[in-house]
């Protein structure tokens, strides 16, 4: 029987017989850790491992991006750690100026088609959106993985997910991708890598690209990825990557655990409400819900396309009195493209609150936390019980926060 | 030989109806407020700190607890520390219908007992698992026993994988059993 694509990436890093159900031992190409876990990997490396080399260092890396710069005296303790650690042993580390890791890596040409790349993000599946195998792991998984280059897998199914039909803006890649999460849940694709196909799919940007793939997290899903690619977004991969953009595509024969079809088909903006990313309405349904703040950003929505997007909405016009709108880019050159292009200006003007790159408060970092009774619409991917303070966060695309500011309600563009 | 089997008292995280609940996350099992904690000794006291009616679990918990939950447990993060919190408490198997696939990874290189059991859903809903119950449970046939129920269930016995780091440790003591 024939391959599907993650089973053809494993079978290129491993001896074994990479098969769904199977456990393999997996050549990693990327390993790399962040200001969270990045300590803890530094103190089992230096417990487990003193004195011995890793397997390959200019293929491991720290990438600072949950609390960047250091907003407690333990974050900057934790960050220095992986700094010491990171010269002892002739590290690369993208600092705090750098922005998420995971789009960093991908910026840099690292995280490439048909690669391997681990690193201490839960979001690492998000490089499914240029056909690398990206995967979070625990510190011990990384840690072993910074001394030995390789790891245990267990080869997971996959499962097709075509999308009939397509959609037209200010439905964007956040509204699919909160669609197929109602549709989907937790239980569809979990545990299993997932194959996105469709017009609405084929036709999306690179950030769009990484919106939805992002989300597989919430999906429960291992990784998700895009097999047909559009000329933008391959166009912006081989910017990165200085080289063709060659994915692997599944074989005609390969086996599929299951095929689901979700019609999407004039699919209007969509919204999660708390406490879940998979407690998914129209837009429409939550219009006129009251909100304090806004955050627009994280690896899945903080590319340049995503603040183009709020800033076609805001500019020209102001936030609301009272209301308070986060911006925080991916990555510093996604910043230095919104400067060069006057982004920057037009949010800044709106009344936006617009800081340096990074996670920004999807753990707790610095900017997007909520104070107990806060309602924030956020672009980000979880909106858990607790995850961002003791207020409440509804989930939305760029265009949908950027008009909520605007009213201090949850609206749409169309609203204005 | 290490132990294969383990019998201890169950918390079982379910709500009031005895359903267990579903897609616990890492948040809300060790919150993200206490990331930055490197000392497993330290994480205990924050095991379960976020989820509703349970905030109390590391002054109710006893070495050679089982904990008992619903499907999807451990969404979200990577954070070890989510294993680690249980590990400092000395709880000494989960059980669970399904985890995350990181959850699970990480359990497993921590040498943390941590099996699915399918049925487990339907043995709390039918009360024939509650808390304080006492349950033995066999890591490698599956075999499962509630003493204070006189009932047995099946778990998916250990991997073969999981296994050997079981009884080397932890995964680093594993990949130093064949030179790496």
């Amino acid at each position: 029987m024939g391959k599907t694509v993650i089973e053809k990436i494993i079978q290129a890093h491993t001896s074994d017989e990479a098969a769904p159900g199977k456990i393999v031992w997996m050549d990693l190409d990327i390993r790399s850790a962040r200001d969270f876990g990045g300590p803890n990997v530094v103190k089992n490396y230096e417990r487990e491992y003193a004195g011995l080399p890793l397997a390959d260092k200019a293929k491991t890396f720290f990438t600072f991006d949950l609390c960047a710069p250091a907003c407690t005296l333990k974050y900057a303790d934790n960050q220095q750690v992986c700094r010491d650690f990171a010269r002892k042993y002739g590290l690369e580390v993208y600092d705090v100026d750098r922005g998420i890791g995971t789009h960093v890596l991908m910026e840099e040409g690292l995280a490439r088609a048909n690669g391997t790349v681990v690193g201490t993000d839960s979001h690492m599946n998000i490089l499914g959106a240029l056909g690398a195998f990206g995967q979070g792991m625990g510190d011990v998984d990384i840690t072993f993985a910074f001394r030995t280059g390789r790891t245990w897998f267990e080869v997971p199914e996959s499962v097709k997910v075509i999308l009939k039909g397509t959609f037209k803006k200010p439905t964007s890649a956040k509204d699919l991708t909160l669609y197929l999460l109602k549709v989907l849940g937790t239980k569809k694709i979990a545990l299993r890598s997932a194959e996105f196909t469709g017009p609405s799919v084929a036709a999306l940007s690179l950030a769009g690209r990484l919106t939805l793939c992002s989300m597989v997290t919430e999906m429960a899903g291992i990784i998700g990825f895009i097999p047909q690619c559009g000329a933008d977004a391959r166009k912006e991969i081989e910017g990165y990557t200085k080289a063709p953009y060659s994915p692997f595509s599944a074989d005609g024969d390969a086996g599929y655990a299951e095929t689901v079809e979700v019609d999407v088909q004039d699919l209007p903006p969509q919204a999660a409400a708390p406490p879940s990313p998979t407690n998914v309405k129209p837009a429409a349904e939550l219009r006129g819900t009251q909100i304090d703040s806004g955050f627009i950003g994280s690896c899945t929505n903080g590319r340049f396309e995503d603040f183009a997007e709020a800033a076609r909405v805001l500019k020209g016009r102001k936030i609301k009195k009272g209301i308070m709108l986060k911006i925080v880019p991916a990555t510093r050159r996604v910043y230095e493209e919104l400067l060069a292009k006057g982004i920057l200006q037009d949010l800044f003007e709106a009344g936006a609150i617009v800081v340096n790159p990074g996670c920004g408060g999807c753990a707790e970092g610095h900017v997007g936390l909520t104070g107990k009774g806060e309602v924030q619409i956020s672009t980000g991917n979880r909106n858990f019980a607790g995850k961002q303070g003791k207020g409440q966060t509804y989930l939305a695309g760029p265009a949908v926060v950027a008009a909520s500011c605007i009213l201090g309600h949850i609206a749409g563009p169309e609203d204005l | 030989m290490d132990t294969l089997s383990h019998r201890g008292r169950i918390w079982v995280l379910a709500d009031k109806s005895g359903k267990l609940i579903e897609d616990i996350d890492t948040d809300q099992i060790y919150h993200n407020a206490f990331l930055h904690i490197t000392d497993i000794a330290e994480m205990g006291q924050y095991a379960l700190g976020n989820l509703e009616g349970w905030k109390d679990f590391p002054k109710k918990a006893r070495p050679g607890d089982i904990i008992a939950a619903g499907r999807n447990f451990g969404a979200g993060s990577s954070r070890q520390q989510a294993v680690d919190c249980f590990i400092a408490l000395k709880v000494a198997v989960l059980l669970a219908p399904s985890y995350s696939s990181i959850y699970f990874r990480n359990a497993v290189n921590s040498g943390f007992p941590i099996l699915r059991c399918g049925e487990l859903g339907s043995l709390a809903a039918g009360r024939k698992l509650e808390n304080g119950d006492e349950v033995e449970v066999d890591f490698l046939s599956g075999k499962g026993f509630n003493l204070t129920k006189n009932c047995a269930f099946s778990v998916d016995p250990m991997s073969g994988v999981q296994r050997d780091i079981y009884h080397k440790g932890n995964l680093f003591a594993f990949g130093r059993s064949f030179g790496r």
